[in-house]
């Protein structure tokens, strides 16, 4: 599918995500408690859990950008932490926050990997800067600026961004998150054709339980810092943790009295 | 004790993204579009500060050398004074200082903002090493510009200093005997001097802001108390450095 990989020893591989005994501390206060799971090759993996939970720390050490404090982190046969594991598997990872680069147009933006590892002729890099934006259709607005877009296209244009770079692990941070529900479609869509077509492992933090029950091949649920449970889809739609029912599908009470305060702040 | 440990610390860690930008050094024909905008921000956009500010400090050197000069009737050897203060001192710290203000401000409120707002983070993440696409470019750019600046500055200085003291009353040297004066004591080591200082000047300048704004952590605050950082360390430096390669050059 691409040139890019010819470079690297693990061209046109799958890898897969092995994860022991990680823990993470910031200032003293544990963020990730002895985490361990692994992502196997080719298959699709959704991590879901609560706002706070720990799961960005998480894609962020997979990624190289923080080092454990303790446990590991390995890549195929590589160590996640050590910056020359980037140069030799392609990963591509969508920031919760989109994480654009400002000053350049979205077309620059998606140029940007292409043109630095010199995959092709400033013709081909076209095609496919192009061919990523039509997925997400963002055509039109491929000569803005990022300052131009609503916080969804952000989203897009960075998934996008991911898309160019064909890489052969695909983290997701929320990638549904600002988006409405066709395009929530379409980025499912997406996931699941790349899985199809590419030898690409996909790791997907989510909040979204319809979209984590229907793509994923296993889904990890993580609360406060440590893994709950791990297993297929199935599992999870019958399951008796309550703390995990009450997470995929939480009862709204308006009669809580946790709010008894706004109640009566009219009064 | 703790502040020394890390002011090696950083000492220690400039010096390694040096190393890094370094190693992409063969890169830099393909960056040649950064590098002209680079100096397009460098150079471009320092100029007309800098050929105000020196024109004025040609001026009033002259000003004043005409005035202390002229109770021992010296003021033949004023052309002299200003040429050399400028090219060997004056153009080179002058240029140095206002690219601190202008340029290097500039270099590190961007970098800063890209590294709060994750830019950097992706760039990581793409293999790409921010050093590449950020650092060289701004330090060839420099290395280009800061000589072209120094020149610019002395010229404007040295005539600025003719004007005035053609045409003020007590001093009144004619632009001819005040370049003549100029001339005869300079030697072209003496601008080549300058220039170098300017050279190291705008290396240690575009290293220091380049290296402050890509280590900065936190929110959006940090991004302007790097930048007041990055002007104070460079300034420091700056007049440092001056004393120390005046001496090794003299
Ligand atoms: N750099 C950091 N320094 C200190 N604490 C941090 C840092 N990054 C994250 N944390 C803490 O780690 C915890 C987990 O954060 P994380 O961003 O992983 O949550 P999350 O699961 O991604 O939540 P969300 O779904 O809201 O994005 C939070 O309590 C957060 O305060
Ligand atoms: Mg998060």
């Amino acid at each position: 599918m691409s040139a890019a990989n010819t470079t690297t020893p693990l061209a046109g591989k799958t890898v897969g995500i092995s994860i022991s005994h990680l823990t993470k501390q910031f200032n003293n206060v544990t963020v990730l408690h002895d985490v361990s799971f692994d992502v196997h090759p080719g298959e699709i993996f959704c991590l879901m859990g609560p706002s706070g939970s720990g799961k960005t720390v998480l894609l962020k050490h997979i990624v190289g950008l923080e080092t454990p404090t303790s446990g590991s982190v390995r890549i195929g046969e590589y160590d996640a932490a050590d910056p020359e594991t980037r140069a030799k598997v392609h990963l591509a990872f969508v920031f919760q926050a989109g994480a654009l680069f400002n000053s350049l147009s979205v077309y620059d933006n998606l140029a940007l990997y292409p043109r630095e590892h010199r995959l092709g002729s400033e013709v081909s890099i076209r095609e496919r800067v192009m061919y990523a934006l039509q997925i997400l259709s963002l055509e039109k607005a491929a000569g803005k600026m990022p300052s131009e877009l609503s916080g969804g296209m952000k989203k897009r244009v960075a998934i996008a961004r991911a898309l160019v770079m064909e890489p052969q692990l695909f983290l997701y941070d929320e990638p549904t998150a600002e988006l409405d529900p066709v395009m929530g479609a379409t980025i499912s869509e997406i996931i699941g054709t790349l899985r199809e077509h590419t030898a690409v492992t996909s790791l997907v933090v989510t909040h979204d339980r319809s979209l984590a029950l229907s793509i994923a091949d296993r889904v990890a649920i993580i609360m406060d810092g440590r893994i709950r449970a791990v297993g297929v889809p199935d599992d999870f739609k019958h399951t008796t943790d309550p703390a995990i029912a009450n997470f995929l599908n939480p009862v709204v009470d308006i009669k809580n009295p946790r709010f008894k305060q706004l109640e009566n702040a009219n009064e | 004790m703790k502040q020394l440990t890390a002011l090696c610390e950083n000492f220690g860690s400039a010096i390694c993204m040096l190393a890094r930008s370094a190693r992409h050094i063969n890169t830099l024909p393909r960056q040649f579009p950064r590098f002209i905008e680079q100096c397009y921000l460098i150079g471009y956009t320092t100029l007309p500060i800098v050929t105000i500010l020196s024109f004025f400090i040609g001026s009033v050197l002259a000003l004043q050398s005409g005035y202390s000069m002229q109770n021992f009737g010296a003021k033949q050897f004023i052309g002299t004074l200003v040429g050399l203060s400028m090219c060997r001192e004056l153009g080179p710290v002058m240029v140095a200082i206002l690219v601190t203000g202008r340029a290097g401000s500039a270099i590190t409120a961007e970098l800063a903002s890209m590294n709060v707002y994750q830019e950097i983070d992706a760039l990581m993440t793409m293999n790409i090493p921010p050093e590449r696409i950020l650092v060289l470019p701004r330090l060839a750019a420099v290395l280009v510009m800061m000589p072209v600046l120094a020149i610019i500055a002395n010229l404007c200085g040295w005539y600025g200093g003719a004007i005035v003291c053609q045409y003020t009353a007590f001093i009144s040297v004619d632009t001819q005997s005040y370049f003549a004066a100029l001339k005869r004591y300079m030697e072209f080591n003496d601008i080549l001097d300058g220039l170098l200082k300017a050279e190291i000047f705008g290396f240690v300048i575009v290293t220091i802001c380049c290296y402050i704004g890509l280590s900065v952590k936190g929110g959006p605050r940090e991004i302007g108390a790097s930048v007041t950082r990055a002007i104070v360390v460079s300034l420091i430096f700056i007049l440092v450095l001056d004393y120390f390669v005046t001496k090794a050059l003299l």
